[in-house]
Parts: C-alpha cells; structure tokens; sequence
C-alpha cells in the first residue's frame, strides 16, 4: 500500500516520533474538583450564551413588546385608575420579573438539548458527582438570566422609574434570585423529559399561567376569589411583589395611587413582608435544586 | 456452550506480572455480570477477563449488549446482578477511582459543536483535574496522534464524521488513563478512515502503557484484536485470539459456482451429506481439509463446476458454528423483532 494515498496514515507516522510522551495524573476526587466542575459547567454555561446571539435579542423582544407596546397601548384605558402613574411604570416590576424567567427557562431548556446532543454524558463519566453538574448549571442558568435582567433594568429611565443604586442593588439580588429558581425547576422537569419538545410545551404550560395569575400585570388586592387564591399560591406572586414594592419605594407618587396600585400580599389580612418572600423563593428555589440534583443523581 | 477464557490466556496474564511491578496484570475482571431492563435482558451474566496492555474486543449484533457492558464498566449504568473491577476497582462500590483511570468514547458523538477542537480538549483536562502546566503538552500528543494538531483552532461543528471520531479518541486520552473504552469507534466511516483509527488504535497500545477495551460490529475488524470476546443476545458465545477461534471451526469454506445452484445443494447434500446454502450467487459450505476435498467434489459432483474458491475459515464462520446464524441474519432478526414489537404497539394502540 502507497502512503502517499493515504494522508492521515502517514501524517501520523512522520510526525510521532517528534513528539514526546508526555503522561498525566488525575488527582483524587475532593471538594476542590467538585467546585472546579460547578465551575466548568457554569462557565460553558455563559460560552453558550455568548454564541447564541439570537438567544439574547429572541428574549428580549418579549419584554420589550409588553412593557413598551402593551403599556402604551393600554394607558389609555388605565389612565383614570392609575391615579396619574403611567402603566409602564406600573408593570416594569412584572416584565423584569418575566424577562429573567424566559432566560432562565431556556437555559434550563439546555440540559434537555445537552443530552440530545450527548456532551452531558461525557460529564457524567468524569470523577466529579452528579450534583455538581446540576449546580453549576443552575447557577449559570441564573448568571445568563440576570443579564437579561440588567439589560431591562437599564431601561428603567424610560418607563419613569428613577436609577436609585440601592433600588437598583436590590432589584439585582431579587432577580438572581427568581433566575435562580427558574432554571432550578426547570432543570428539574428537564431530568425528567428527555424530548426538546415537550420540554418546551410542558414548560410553556406551567409558566404562561404562572405568569399572568402573579400579578405581573395587575395589583393583587380585591381580586375576585377564586383568582385571589390561585394568586396566593403562585411562587411567582412571591417574586413580583417585593419587586414592585421596592420600585414604588422609590417613585414619588400619591399615597392614594400607591395603595391601589402596590397593595401588597395578604394573607387572611395580614401583609407578607417582602423580605420573607424573598425568603420563600430563595427556600423554593433551593428545594428544587435538591429535588433537581436528586433526581439527576438516580437516573441512568 | 460458553467457553472461559483459555489457560493460555491466563498464562499471559502471570506474565505480565512479572514485566510490570505496579499496575495490576489483570485491567478488567467481570464475574456473572449482569443487567436487566424490566423485561429486556440486555446483559445475562458474563465472566471475562482483559490483561493489562491488551487490545480486547467484543463483537457481536446490534442488540447484543455490548454498549450496556461498556456502560456498566464505565459506571454509568449499575449492574443488576455480578461484578467487575477495572484498574483494579469495583465499578460498584469505587466509582470515583474507576472513573479517574478509564477513558471512554462513546458509541454517539458527544463532542460540542459550538467550541473549537482545542477548546474541547481543554474543558476535559479542566473536568479531570489535569496539571495546567500539562494540558498543552498532552494535548499535542494526542491530537498529533489522531492528526488533528493543525486543525486545533477549528470548531468542531465544521469536522467530517472521521475527524470527529478521532478527536474523540484523542479527547478520551487526555487524562492519560489505563484503560480505554471504545464504542463502535468506527461505525459509519469509510473504510480507509475505518483503518487508519485501528492503525492509531495500534499505535496508541504500543506508545502508551494502556488497556483497549472496545466493541464492533464488524467482522474483519476484529481480526485487530489480540482477543475477542464473540456476544450474542447478551451472553458470551466464544472468547479467544481470532486465529484460535478461527482454528477452532475445522472446516474451511468452500464456495461454487455452477449453472444449476438448486441441482448442487441437493447433490451435496446426497452425495456428501453436506449442507450448503446459497449465498451472493454462488453455493457455499463449510468441510474440514477444504482443499483436499475439491478433487473429490469435481469427480463425484456430477454436475459441471465453473468456477471453485477454498478459503479459511473467517469470524464470519466463527459467529456462525456459535450461534447458528451469520451476524447479518442475527442483525436482520434484531430489525424484524423491533418491527413486529411497533406493529403490536400499533395495533394495541388503535383498538
Ligand atoms: N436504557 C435502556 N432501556 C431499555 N432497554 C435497553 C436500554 N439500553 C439497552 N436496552 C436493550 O438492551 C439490549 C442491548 O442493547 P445494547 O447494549 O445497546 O446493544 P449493542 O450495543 O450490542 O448494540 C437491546 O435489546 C436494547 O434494546
Ligand atoms: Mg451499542
């Protein structure tokens, strides 16, 4: 047989004997090597994002469509209820919220896509744990959501609410937060499903209604019953309204129009501190992890 | 009708011993191995054993239970019942350790489209714990290797199938384990790129101090190995060096062509008592001392021959005295089995 036929062959006969051996020790599994795959994982994560171009500008058509078209739109409508507040004003709180779960649930949705293409497995057979992969993935999830969430809040100028830094600060963590959760529940679906497509359809299922029962769109107080119950058990209601809250903290507004429009949680009556619902979704969010990370683990 | 591995075998195995202080002479022992999916025995219990430094293949049909043995030696799937130990750890109890030492490409790519060649490479050392100061070193090494040093900064997504496999080999070596799991490496690519992989297969056991433990479906291929291990519905048939097991068939393959291939059987079958099938338009058998018997047939056949061809006996033959049935049909059988199921799935789901 000619070499000269066959490049591959002989490019590999000439070229061996130039390059040294050069042999490798795998260190034990530790804490270290668990962070350094949350690490990876989380890392690969924000790669991702960087790629996917049309990802960033597809989620944020949405926002965009509700705070400025729909807001607009209605403003006319509103105008005598709203008590002088603009309506985009009013809903910011609630497309922040819902810009960063559409990011999150995508990214969640990559898991799903992960295994479709079989780089997950190739993780699974590294001396790391499981948990570990399951973990960084939700808090990359939540890194790439909340610079959604910081692109929204830089509009935040031109629906008249005021760049305060400590507003600012807070609307960050609260947002991290709920990205956090999200791509915990969704990477908990996605262990389960292992098709894109219902994925998708099971996500889009539980989110849509999720998202207008919260009060994303409307204040929470004299709801009809049925509609207020369904309200109060929303996690999302959870992560809306203390948003909302420390927005209107900061707008200078009638008191009137503050306590139509930023009534606040109740149960039976009683206000739910923002701080405590803040509390609620981090304990949500790291409940699903758990689960997430549990299923992920007993899976073959 | 199984056959454990032979004591010459075992033999080489004390051998190594003595050559190699520190590394276990034995890379994989698998005792009663097993795995169940609900009704599906995937896996019914094989014993084997792969010397330290080996080139050990399994061979057998789509569905055999090949990929379930790799994973479960990989620990990715958990044995059902038996147990295996790799680089000297149980795959059950010390997974981490196991997982340290082996290397393994998988049957289905798993590489990331979106980043290049070297970025690949490199998210895996990270995932090992590999030495930073190591990582550009050893990835010279092995993706000069697979002659893929140049293409280094290319995305993956833009590598043809052949390209894609061998990074894959190259990845798997990055973290320099003893034991390297390869399945079907060189499924669906071309017959050239098919031999240059087991050139670099080669190369690789003769550079590095590691075990391959890798699977087929094709035939000539296992001629590569030093032994194989023949499957069949999830159990070991054979297992032993090609020429062994090809030794072992005593009879050669004798193939005719005549003008009447319906006339010929029945006259083998009268006159010699031989049973001959038809096969890509020729009569073909199997008879010990081939070459000896050809004058015989031409003298007491009885029916003109035009063309004859003695061969050795081939895996072919192999699988065929094991199993009855050729890998082929075997496969065939696997793809009307799946069928019939679809069709009784069907059927079911519309009444
Ligand atoms: N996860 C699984 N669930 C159910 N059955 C499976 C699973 N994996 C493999 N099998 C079944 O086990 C048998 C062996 O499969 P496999 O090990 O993939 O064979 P091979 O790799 O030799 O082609 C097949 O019948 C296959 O359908
Ligand atoms: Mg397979």
């Amino acid at each position: 047989m000619s070499t000269t036929t066959d490049p591959i062959e002989s490019a590999a006969a000439v070229d061996q004997s130039a390059v040294p051996i050069v042999r490798v020790i795998v260190p034990e599994r530790s804490l270290a090597s668990e962070l350094r795959a949350i690490k990876i994982v989380w890392r690969r994560e924000l790669i991702r994002f960087r790629a996917d171009r049309l990802r960033m500008v597809t989620t944020l058509i949405q926002p965009l469509l509700f705070l400025f078209v729909l807001g607009s739109g209605l403003q006319q409508l509103s105008a005598a209820s709203t008590h002088g507040v603009n309506l985009k004003t009013f809903i910011y709180p609630g497309i922040l919220c819902i810009s960063v779960m559409f990011t999150a649930m995508f990214s969640a949705a990559s898991i799903v896509w992960d295994r479709e293409f079989g780089f997950l497995r190739e993780m699974m057979v590294a001396p790391i744990r499981r948990s570990s992969i399951v973990i960084g993935k939700c808090l990359g999830g939540a890194m790439v959501a909340s610079f959604q969430g910081v692109i929204v809040i830089c509009l935040a100028g031109f629906v008249g609410v005021p760049y305060a830094p400590l507003m600012i600060l807070g609307i960050f963590f609260l947002q991290l937060l709920l990205a956090f959760a999200i791509t915990a529940f969704g990477v908990m679906v996605a262990v389960r499903i292992k098709q894109m497509q219902s994925f998708m359809g099971v996500m889009q299922m539980i989110v849509m209604p999720m998202f207008f029962i919260s009060g994303a769109l409307f204040p929470v107080a004299n709801l009809p019953g049925w509609l207020a119950a369904l309200n109060r058990i929303d996690p999302l209601t959870y992560a809306v309204d203390p948003m909302r809250n420390l927005v209107f903290n900061h707008l200078s507004i009638s008191p009137l129009a503050r306590a139509v429009l930023d009534p606040g949680v109740t149960w039976f009556g009683w206000r739910v501190p923002p701080l405590l619902e803040a509390g609620m979704i981090l304990l949500l969010g790291v409940v699903m992890l758990g689960v997430a990370i549990w299923e992920f683990s007993t899976t073959e | 009708m199984r056959r454990t591995p032979t004591s010459d075998a075992l033999r080489f195995v004390d051998d190594m011993t003595g050559a190699n202080g520190n590394q276990p002479a034995i890379a994989i022992a698998v005792r009663g191995l097993a795995k169940n999916y609900d009704e599906v025995e995937a896996v019914r219990g094989v014993d084997f054993e792969v010397a330290a430094g080996e080139v050990f293949g399994f061979l057998g049909p789509n569905g055999a239970g090949k990929t379930t043995t790799i994973n479960m030696l990989c620990t990715l799937v958990k044995p059902s019942a038996g147990s295996a130990t790799v680089a000297g750890h149980d795959v059950v109890h010390e997974r981490d350790d196991v997982r340290r030492n082996i290397g393994l490409v998988f049957q289905d790519p798993t590489l990331d489209g979106y980043l290049t060649a070297e970025q690949n490479l490199r998210l895996h050392a990270e995932l090992y714990g590999v030495r930073s100061d190591l990582v550009v070193p050893r990835m010279q090494q092995v993706m000069t290797m697979v002659g893929l040093w140049e293409r280094k900064d290319s995305p993956v997504g833009t590598f043809s199938g052949g390209m894609r496999r061998r990074l894959e080999i190259a990845r798997g070596l990055m973290h320099s384990p003893r034991v390297l799991f390869l399945d079907e490496p060189t499924i669906g690519l071309d017959p050239q790129t098919r031999r240059s992989i087991w050139a670099y297969i080669r190369e690789l056991q003769e550079r590095e101090e590691i075990t391959i433990f890798m699977t087929t479906h094709y035939m000539d291929e296992a001629e590569w190995c030093d032994r194989i291990a023949i499957m069949d519905h999830g159990e070991i048939v054979a297992l032993d060096a090609p020429e062994t097991l090809k030794a072992g068939v005593g009879t050669d393959r004798v193939t005719i062509h005549t003008d009447d291939d319906e006339a010929t059987i029945a006259a083998l079958g009268e006159r010699f008592n031989i049973e001959a099938r038809r096969s890509e338009g020729a009569v073909s058998f199997g008879v010990p001392a081939g070459e000896a018997f050809v004058p015989r047939l031409f003298s007491e056949l009885g029916i003109p021959i035009k063309a004859v061809n003695v061969s050795r006996p081939t895996l072919d033959d192999v699988f065929m005295s094991y199993t009855g049935s050729t890998i082929r049909d075997a496969e065939e059988d696997q793809a009307k089995h799946r069928n019939r199921v679809m069709m009784q799935m069907m059927h079911g789901g519309r009444r």
